[in-house]
């Protein structure tokens, strides 16, 4: 897990190659509370960076998922629809999707993980 | 930001805290709202509503008075008898709803809602006759316990015997504490108003007992969607007049002219409305809130969701609205577009899950 990258609107990215699995962070999880639905993107769309791809819906609020790059989609995890306990910084269940970056050093620029851990511990 | 009496109990309770209606609320405890929710249906859920404003109307004609605001019967209410009713605008809409309860024969009791708190004095204020007084209780804090084991609970820690105090009734204790049994989640429960100074030794006995756990206004959301309710501001606003509102059975069968915005009223129930109010449930996948569209099952938009989301009890999504098509009705199939993307649903009967309140438990029995 110790080459995730992080945004500040709580996604984690770890990338391979020109291809990036995308998911959200335990701590957005946590915030969040509880899921009831997770509504997911096709594949084949086209994301540019900043892009809302996927609705997490909790009992209280809908909430968007931001891609943290530009590229295409070329794969879904359809397994979390029915199993919302797997969204989280989890590599194997975790991943929303997976997208074809079109600069595959677009996230190179984002927090690492002890950058992230300081920044959510401002926000508490 | 404003804050109850309560304020610091929640964040010893570490609760999830956010504006609402100009005060810092808890909107959930540890335990999260699927829980909280659930616990209320099964034990007893402990709510601050302080945020709520409190008001007592006295002096010769207050029933009279609260008549030409309201459209429901007040004279009629018996001592200790509370009521569900509205403020109406002159255009036939809602200025606020409200409880109002029978305290003697001059003198009344309202619940207003916290939103709506600072307008609602301005027109009780400009309405009020000479020879009646209005008193804002703005020191008093309103403690909610819901759910079965409410009664028990009241019983064993503050030894007070509530087993003969009726649905939609108050129970003045001392001067310092009444109790309603009335509340916004359909289970039985009651709202207890005591002093802000009282607020906090209530709220630990309360929360002491095993039954109890608190729950937070997120929680206290989902319970009232669940039983069809609707919020003022979503579902009820000064443009909703009580007819399209489905709330017919609030209005009073005689007299009805004195109330300010009657025309309107009056003219709905002899020709209908434009729109009505309904409810629905999400056979697809997806949740539909406020400003999601309703359309017809061949896609053609007849109205807007005022209020969605899941339903922990049913375990699918709910929501209501307001739809312009009258041959729709309960279980025909709509769609709600959520997002572009279109999502079967049905209409369904409100209350979503049976109410549980003392009066529906004795009706089930008989």
């Amino acid at each position: 897990m110790s080459d995730m990258k992080y945004t500040n609107d709580h996604e984690w990215i770890k990338v391979d190659g020109d291809a990036a699995l995308i998911g959200i962070t335990t701590y957005a999880r946590h915030a969040l509370g509880d899921l009831v639905f997770l509504e997911l993107p096709e594949i084949g769309r086209k994301v540019n960076k900043g892009d809302d791809f996927a609705v997490v819906e909790s009992v209280k609020a809908a909430s968007e998922i931001y891609s943290p790059v530009s590229g295409e989609i070329v794969a879904v995890n359809d397994n979390l629809a029915d199993n919302l306990d797997d969204l989280k910084e989890d590599l194997d269940k975790g991943w929303i999707v997976k997208i074809k970056m079109d600069d595959p050093g677009e996230a190179d620029g984002l927090m690492d993980k002890s950058g992230y851990d300081s920044y959510t511990e401002g926000l508490e | 930001m404003l804050k109850t009496p309560l304020h610091d109990v929640h964040l010893v309770l570490k609760a999830k805290m956010a504006e609402f209606a100009g005060y810092e609320m808890p909107i959930n405890y540890e335990d999260g709202v699927m829980a909280e929710h659930h616990w209320t249906r099964k034990k007893a859920g402990l709510f601050d509503v302080s945020h709520m404003g409190q008001v007592i109307f006295e002096g010769p004609g207050a029933a009279d008075f609260l008549e030409t605001l309201t459209p429901s019967n007040i004279k009629g209410l018996k001592d200790t008898q509370a009521r569900y009713t509205v403020l109406m605008n002159e255009q036939g809409g809602m200025v606020d709803d409200l409880i109002i309860t029978r305290l003697g024969e001059e003198k009344f009791f309202a619940v207003i809602n916290a939103g709506c708190k600072d307008k609602d004095l301005k027109w009780f204020e400009s309405h009020l006759p000479e020879g009646i007084t209005m008193t804002h209780l703005e020191t008093r804090a309103l403690v909610a316990l819901q759910g079965p084991a409410s009664e028990k609970v009241i019983s064993q820690v503050l030894e007070v015997d509530l087993s003969d105090l009726d649905y939609m009734h108050i129970y003045e204790h001392s001067q310092r504490c009444f109790f309603s049994r009335l509340g916004y989640t359909g289970e039985d429960g009651f709202e207890i108003s005591v002093p802000e100074e009282d607020a906090q030794a209530l709220w630990d006995k309360l929360s002491a007992h095993q039954d109890v756990k608190p729950v937070g206004l997120a929680a206290r959301d989902s319970l009232r969607l669940e039983m069809g309710y609707p919020l003022y501001g979503h579902d009820i606003d000064d443009t909703t007049s009580p007819v399209e509102a489905g709330l017919r059975w609030i209005l009073r069968k005689d007299g009805l002219e004195s109330c300010i915005g009657a025309d309107r009223i009056l003219k709905e129930k002899e020709n209908g409305t434009d729109r009505k109010r309904v409810g629905f449930k999400i056979t697809g996948k997806g949740i539909a809130r406020e400003g999601a569209d309703i359309l017809t099952k061949t896609g053609e938009k007849v109205g807007d969701v005022t209020s969605g989301g899941f339903s922990p009890s049913l375990q699918v999504a709910v929501g209501q609205g307001y739809i312009a098509d009258h041959t729709l009705n309960v279980g025909d199939e709509v769609l709600v577009r959520v997002r572009g993307r279109e999502i079967e649903a049905v209409i369904a009967k409100m209350p979503f899950v049976p109410a549980k309140t003392k009066t529906a438990k004795k009706q089930q029995a008989a």
